[in-house]
């Protein structure tokens, strides 16, 4: 919690327009937001903690659950949709028995929906941790899978 | 070389010519000039075009594989990274411009390539496959036989004036931003004109809002300006959340400094001394692009304390949206900024006169204030010449989805879609036909095919009750399944309804419900299912009615747009999924009958074991089969058969 300290002292605690950039940096920090975490930055805001939760569920940024060894993120925009990224998507949860925004049980995979990764021209896009995959085919999502299953069993 | 450009360039710049109304240069600065402007290079200059999309199709591994090459042979060359030229299908783009010749520009230079690439180049040969094209400099030589690139068919009928130097110049430099006859505008402003002036101009040149609502800017201006409160503020909305549009990312990734000036001219115009730049926390690479710009601004003197000595300050800050949709509505983008929840609120009061923290505030989209620089510097007579009678100017598109090109293109208002598509994009990819044009992103409309001369703009977008702002292009081809799309775009909606309108979060909710009730294969034929499907379409387009009346936001009035306009157009695809559950274009996998050919099914099993329902049976190295009340359309025996025994109708 020392680190949490130093991030909430970079803000003032008299403007709750802070609010969001903290809970922004303790993310960054510690990958994800827990209780304590909100109600530090709550106590330190001088705001109730439904409203830091209230702001902190509203945003999609911000994760309740920490990120697996492997994370997969799989674009979801329009372009990557007319390429069939749905059936991907479907295709990973069964297969990783992960469901789509969540972090699996044994921490070891995560599944993260974007909503555009801005790389139209090349969909349907995967990322699986720093790797991106372009133009994947269904034999393509295949090998990765069996590669994601490979790194975590 | 003793140039002073090269040793003392800020200095040069700044007084020479930042500060020179005329723009007739003496010998030595357009010397100067010709250097920074690179008309002029001493030894071979490699640029890498290094935006998102650019990074996402390997350039860093390109850039890093020239680094290598040049260490390799001892060749001596810049290498510049610039911003995306807007070719995204062509990435990622190298260009090469050698002492004395035109600068050169090569597609898709993976890695692999940069080697033989190279050693053409420098010895003056060319790989025919790699050639985009070239581009015009008079005191140059150009290349014999290469096409220049400004009459390839993606660039000739654009008309960029906020791309001018996207994709040309190096985002991290300020001085080549100047070169091209930046932050003149700016000086001009702050030292010749009042307020009400700048506001005027910008009333003149019918410069209207690039964000949605269309609203002329110069109006907006004056409001602000008009109410004499000594704190104001001015928000630059850059909080591109929606599917398949990346303008807002190009603009700041390929010429952040025209974004600054524009702001810093805005702020000005409406007297703020405090402007917020507002976008989202996961375009990394467009904020560190632009704090740097800031940065370099701040040293030159151009933001902070007294700009140009003439009293006036401004200070920029970066505000990064953690990710909702609704944002983009002034109210909600302001909630935000403020810490709170981005719920949008009743107007009026409107911002203008009532905004961030209490204060008179101007929110305006990126798009708009881009433009404002080049308003000031050509005049307002001359921004009215380009575009339609009631549009003024050019607008950014990007254009994805199933077209031969992809990328994102500056065109004059009041060009046809026809035009964009067919002819900027090259039509669908594949030789498969056309079926539609989704335009303005989520809430947009679907254009059918055979109606595409509708020209874009603001006249035209309000009878289609579309919003042009958010300028994303989706090319449908013909095994598009339209209800799918609908379905998808209401998906989208739904999860991003903010949840304070009853109307919209709950009808969006419910139209979700009567698609996928429509896009799926029913759990049992009962005659209550049934009914609930026939009776659901029909209440679709009253519950559209509603949603539109009774919502706060745009987002809400614009929720059913996707839905009414497919079902406008394509109504019989919406009565093929009802009536005969079948999807034309076998995008709705749900709604997929799968068969095994019993003649080509070889009996390895394979399907058998992959079936999450245990919907097929049959014993080894003999036909399997299908046991349709089970099957529940997954398609994942179709993946995985290896003998292509799997078909579906």
């Amino acid at each position: 919690m020392e680190n949490a300290d130093k991030i909430l002292a970079a803000y003032s605690p008299n403007r709750k327009e802070g609010l969001i950039p903290i809970l922004q940096d303790l993310q960054e920090e510690f990958g994800f937001l827990t209780d304590d975490l909100l109600d530090a930055a709550g106590r330190y805001l001088n705001l109730p903690s439904n409203k830091v939760y209230g702001v902190a569920t509203f945003y999609d940024q911000f994760r309740f659950q920490p990120r697996g060894h492997v994370h997969i993120r799989i674009c979801r925009g329009t372009s990557c949709h007319l390429y069939g990224s749905h059936t991907y998507l479907d295709e990973l949860e069964n297969q990783l028995s992960i469901k789509a925004g969540s972090t699996r049980k044994d921490r070891r995979v995560s599944l993260e929906v974007t909503t555009c990764l801005g790389a139209c021209e090349s969909a349907p896009v995967i990322r699986v941790n720093d790797a991106s995959h372009r133009n994947v085919t269904p034999a393509d999502l295949d090998r990765i899978i069996r590669s994601v299953k490979e790194k975590t069993e | 070389m003793a140039s002073p450009i090269l040793t003392e360039p800020r200095e040069f710049l700044v007084e020479k010519v930042i500060k020179n109304y005329s723009n007739i240069f003496d010998k030595e600065t357009l010397e100067g000039l010709s250097i920074l402007r690179r008309y002029r290079v001493e030894k071979p200059v490699i640029f890498i075009g290094t935006g998102s999309c650019g990074v996402m199709a390997g350039a860093e591994e390109t850039l890093e594989a020239v680094g290598t090459y040049l260490a390799k042979n001892a060749t001596e060359a810049e290498v510049v990274r610039v911003g995306c030229i807007g070719f995204c299908s062509a990435e990622p783009i190298l260009d090469v411009q050698l002492p004395g010749k035109a600068r050169l520009s090569f597609q898709h230079v993976t890695a692999d390539k940069v080697e033989d690439l190279l050693n053409a180049v420098f010895h003056r040969t060319l790989l025919p496959d790699l050639v985009l094209g070239q581009y015009r400099q008079e005191s140059q030589e150009s290349w014999p036989n290469v096409p220049l690139i400004e009459q390839l068919p993606f660039f000739s009928r654009q008309h960029r004036i906020i791309l001018k130097n996207t994709g040309l110049t190096s985002p991290w430099n300020i001085d080549e931003y100047i070169a091209a006859g930046g932050y003149k505008s700016l000086y001009k402003t702050v030292l010749n004109y009042t307020p009400d002036k700048v506001c005027e101009i910008i009333d003149q040149s019918e410069l209207r809002g690039r964000g949605g609502g269309g609203y002329l800017t110069g109006k907006k201006w004056m409001v602000t300006l008009g109410t004499g409160s000594d704190q104001k503020y001015l928000i630059c909305n850059a909080d591109e959340s929606d599917p398949g549009a990346f303008m807002n990312r190009v603009i700041l990734e390929g010429d952040p400094h025209r974004v600054l000036e524009g702001i810093a001219i805005a702020a000005y115009a409406v007297g703020a001394n405090k402007a917020y730049i507002y976008l989202r926390s996961d375009y990394t690479l467009p904020i560190r692009i632009f704090d740097h710009a800031l940065k370099q601004a701040k040293e030159y003197g151009f933001l902070g304390e007294n700009i140009f000595g003439s009293g006036f300050g401004l200070n920029i800050r970066i505000s990064q949206g953690a990710g909702a949709y609704v944002c983009g509505e002034e109210t909600a983008l302001i909630a935000s900024i403020e810490g709170r929840r981005g719920m949008p609120q009743a107007k009026p009061p409107y911002p203008a006169e009532k905004g961030l923290f209490g204060h008179p505030t101007i929110v305006n989209n990126i798009e708009t204030l881009a433009n404002v620089p080049t308003i000031i510097e050509n005049g307002p007579s001359w921004f009215k010449s380009v575009g339609t009678q009631e549009s003024r100017g050019t607008k950014l598109f990007s254009i994805a989805g199933k077209s031969q090109r992809t990328g994102f293109i500056e065109i004059p208002l009041g060009m046809a879609i026809n035009d964009i598509v067919n002819g900027i994009a090259g039509g669908v990819k594949d030789g498969k036909a056309l079926k539609a044009v989704q335009l303005g992103g989520p809430s947009g409309v679907c254009i059918p095919a055979d109606n595409l001369s509708v020209p874009v703009a603001y006249e035209s977008a309000r009878e289609m009750e579309a919003s042009i702002g958010l300028g994303g292009i989706i090319v449908f081809d013909e095994e598009t399944c339209m209800v799918d799309q609908a379905r998808y775009f209401m998906e989208f909606l739904q999860h991003e309804s903010c949840g304070k309108c009853i109307p919209c979060r709950e009808g969006t909710r419910r139209m979700l419900q009567i698609l996928d009730e429509i896009t799926r294969r029913p759990r049992e034929e009962s005659s209550h299912e049934t009914l609930s499907r026939f009776k659901g379409v029909v209440e679709m387009e009253s519950l559209a009615g509603v949603i539109h009346d009774t919502s706060l936001c745009g987002l809400g009035r614009n929720a059913p747009n996707p839905v009414l306009s497919t079902l406008k157009w394509f109504r019989d695809e919406f009565e093929e999924h009802i009536f005969d559950r079948e999807c034309r274009a076998g995008a709705c996998h749900d709604l997929r009958t799968y068969i095994i050919k019993a003649d080509v099914c070889n009996g390895c099993n394979i399907c058998q074991k992959k079936c999450p329902e245990q919907a097929i049976i049959g014993t080894i190295k003999s036909p399997h089969f299908i046991i349709e009340a089970k099957c529940t359309g997954c398609g994942i025996c179709f993946d995985s058969c290896k003998f292509n025994a799997i078909y579906f109708k």
